[in-house]
């Protein structure tokens, strides 16, 4: 990954330019292996494992959208339920009309892309609170919306068909790889979208709105460009989430419509570490363990995120991860680049 | 008749939302806060109430200054411990602050209220009537009484912020900060004045909201804030009598879609916020155009 500047001319004084600090090609390969052993478990481990770890995809998915939104668009969304929701009922109108939920997973993410782009158009001309509080009620008002209808069950939601045909053992161990699928594709293409071109204008846009502007960097493109992504992605993970439920709720009991998700998405971006690749999946590993320890506790472990969120803002802002870049200055996933003086430069 | 009817409901009704608006208002507007924990905080005030009654064993009206004093308490010791370290971290933390509170403060009183309905016995027969105005338009008194408490508080912050000593300190931190403590402002002092004096208002909200009808936990987000949010970006930003305009076009659009249909009511709410949204983002009385 060494980037060579215009190093020839000074032999070994020249300044170097690496993706990180510490060389970290085997973090592909291990996450190579993590991939397949997750792959693997539902064949050795029982079916409340996978049931866990599912839950784990969905937060995980869902992270990822937040942290590339808030982290590096700069887009603080409290609306994303939205993108859930729609996700999850294009899938519900679909099986009902015959589609596999599988094969309508994908699509009902590509409906809640569709989505989005007239619901950018409403919200991008707002920014930081005003942008997030908008969110927030344009995803109640597609929730109402979709509440109108009663043939795709109204308030009250609907059972999703086409499952019945597969057997719990097998049902369960489909729900558990479409779950992995979707974590893994959504971590790939925040990651090689934020090493291409696009990371880069946005890390321009965050670090001087007005330079980059004026640069000639087309801010909005890239803000809606990472507005369609988050929500793909969210629609994506509405689904896995309704396949798991075995229906689509809008509202009650952990319904696809919940502010609870985007409040769940934030607080595990914001304690693994907005702004690195890693924070979220920091962050989703914090937020199971809790969320596995308090469940008895009913509501504690939402007040417990919270609370947990609230104080590393205020006292560690790039979260958990960040206290780890910190102290040992390792990327696993490196997104930035770093800059080694020239007169370092020697040291292998 | 029916529409004149609901036209006059409507416009009631948007004192209600003006006043759910007036501390979401104040507190974008000094400090630049979005506050996402507005409703949870109103409905905070409303639980407040029901307790001092509890407790106390007061007549309902004089719950009402209670509530006020102690959120006002509250408001002051949030700004200056947790908000205002949010503040000096940027815009991201201040949201990711006041929506953690949000989360908290709804789950903490589904914790220890229950998720159940409850209103605010008022114990007074004057606030369930009406008068009758013509033949077929009732006019209840709870709603005009809200009305006008909005357009006296309204009133109020407006003399508050125009005349007084420490309103004038106000907008002068709001303006200029760093000037304004060259000349001696304790800007902190200051931001935790306009924020006591913005929670009284969210509590007085609150109140109106649990007399009107019942309250619960998870009411904070979707009865509340969104609708405070909506009449705030109707109205236009940072106009106070703007803010009562937004409330009104919004109570007046619900009876309106109820009156169609009675399961549009809230989504012609929405629809009309949507509608200024595209045609008109500065809201309806802003003088100069926000970029």
């Amino acid at each position: 990954m060494t980037v060579t500047g215009e190093a020839t001319l000074l032999p070994g004084a020249a300044p170097r330019v690496t993706r990180s600090r510490r060389n970290v090609w085997w973090t592909g390969i291990v996450a190579l292996v993590i991939v397949v052993v997750f792959a693997l478990l539902p064949y050795y481990v029982y079916a409340g494992t996978t049931a866990i770890l599912d839950q784990a995809f969905v937060i995980l998915t869902l992270a990822c959208m937040w942290n590339l939104l808030a982290g590096y668009g700069g887009l603080v969304s409290v609306g994303q339920q939205a993108f859930l929701g729609l996700g999850a009922y294009v899938m519900l109108i679909l099986a009902m009309h015959g589609v596999s939920p599988f094969l309508g997973l994908p699509l009902g993410a590509i409906g809640a892309g569709v989505a989005a782009v007239p619901l950018w158009w409403l919200v991008s001309r707002l920014r930081t609170g005003y942008f997030a509080i908008a969110t927030w009620v344009l995803a109640t008002a597609v929730e109402l919306f979709i509440e109108q209808f009663q043939s795709i069950g109204g308030g009250s939601g609907l059972p999703l068909p086409g499952l019945s045909g597969f057997g719990p053992t097998l049902l369960s161990a489909y729900t558990y790889w479409a779950g992995l699928a979707v974590s893994v594709l959504a971590l790939a293409t925040v990651y090689f979208l934020l090493r291409s071109r696009v990371g880069l204008t946005l890390t321009a846009i965050r670090d001087d709105e007005t330079a980059a502007r004026s640069s000639g960097v087309k801010v909005g493109l890239a803000r809606g460009l990472v507005f369609l992504v988050a929500a793909i992605g969210c629609g994506a993970a509405g689904g896995v989430l309704a396949i798991q439920q075995l229906q689509v709720v809008p509202q009650t009991s952990g319904g696809v419509f919940s502010v609870q998700w985007t409040a769940e998405m934030a607080f595990a971006v914001i304690i693994g570490g907005i702004g690195t690749i890693e924070g979220p999946i920091l962050g989703t590993i914090i937020y199971m363990v809790l969320q596995q320890t308090l469940q008895q506790y009913n509501v504690w472990y939402l007040i417990t995120l919270g609370l947990v969120a609230i104080a590393i803002t205020l006292f560690a802002r790039r979260g958990l991860w960040g206290l780890v870049d910190e102290h040992l200055g390792v990327r696993l996933f490196p997104v930035g680049y770093y800059l080694w003086p020239a007169s370092r430069a020697k040291q292998p | 008749m029916a529409w004149v009817n609901d036209i006059i409901q409507g416009i009631l009704l948007g004192g209600l939302y003006a006043l759910f608006a007036c501390g979401l208002s104040l507190l974008f507007g000094i400090m630049k806060v979005v506050n996402l924990a507005h409703g949870d905080l109103a409905i905070v005030g409303a639980y407040v109430a029901t307790g001092v009654i509890a407790v106390t064993h007061v007549q309902f009206l004089w719950s009402i200054p209670i509530m006020i004093v102690l959120m006002a308490a509250v408001g002051y010791v949030l700004q200056r411990s947790v908000i205002q370290a949010a503040l000096s971290k940027g815009e991201l933390a201040t949201l990711i602050v006041t929506f953690g509170l949000s989360v908290v403060i709804e789950n903490g009183l589904q914790q220890f209220f229950t998720a159940n309905s409850r209103s605010i016995g008022t114990n007074s027969s004057l606030l369930s009537n009406s008068f009758s105005l013509g033949s077929q338009i009732p006019i209840g008194w709870l709603p005009l009484g809200i009305f006008v408490v909005a357009v006296i508080v309204l009133l109020a912050l407006q003399f508050f912020l125009s005349r007084s000593k420490y309103g004038r300190m106000i907008r002068a931190v709001a303006d200029d900060r760093e000037a304004a403590m060259l000349s001696g402002v304790n800007a902190r002092h200051v931001f935790g004045i306009a924020a006591a004096i913005a929670f009284a208002t969210v509590g007085l909200a609150g109140v109106a909201y649990g007399m009107s009808g019942q309250f619960s936990p998870s009411d904070g987000n979707s009865s509340i804030l969104l609708w405070a949010f909506a009449s705030v970006v109707i109205g236009g930003l940072g106009s106070l009598w703007g803010t009562l305009l937004g409330g009104i076009v919004l109570g007046v659009a619900e009876l309106i879609g109820a009156q169609i249909n009675p399961s549009y009511e809230a989504l012609a709410g929405y629809v009309i916020f949507l509608v200024v949204l595209v045609l008109r983002p500065q809201g309806l009385t802003a003088r100069r155009s926000q970029s």
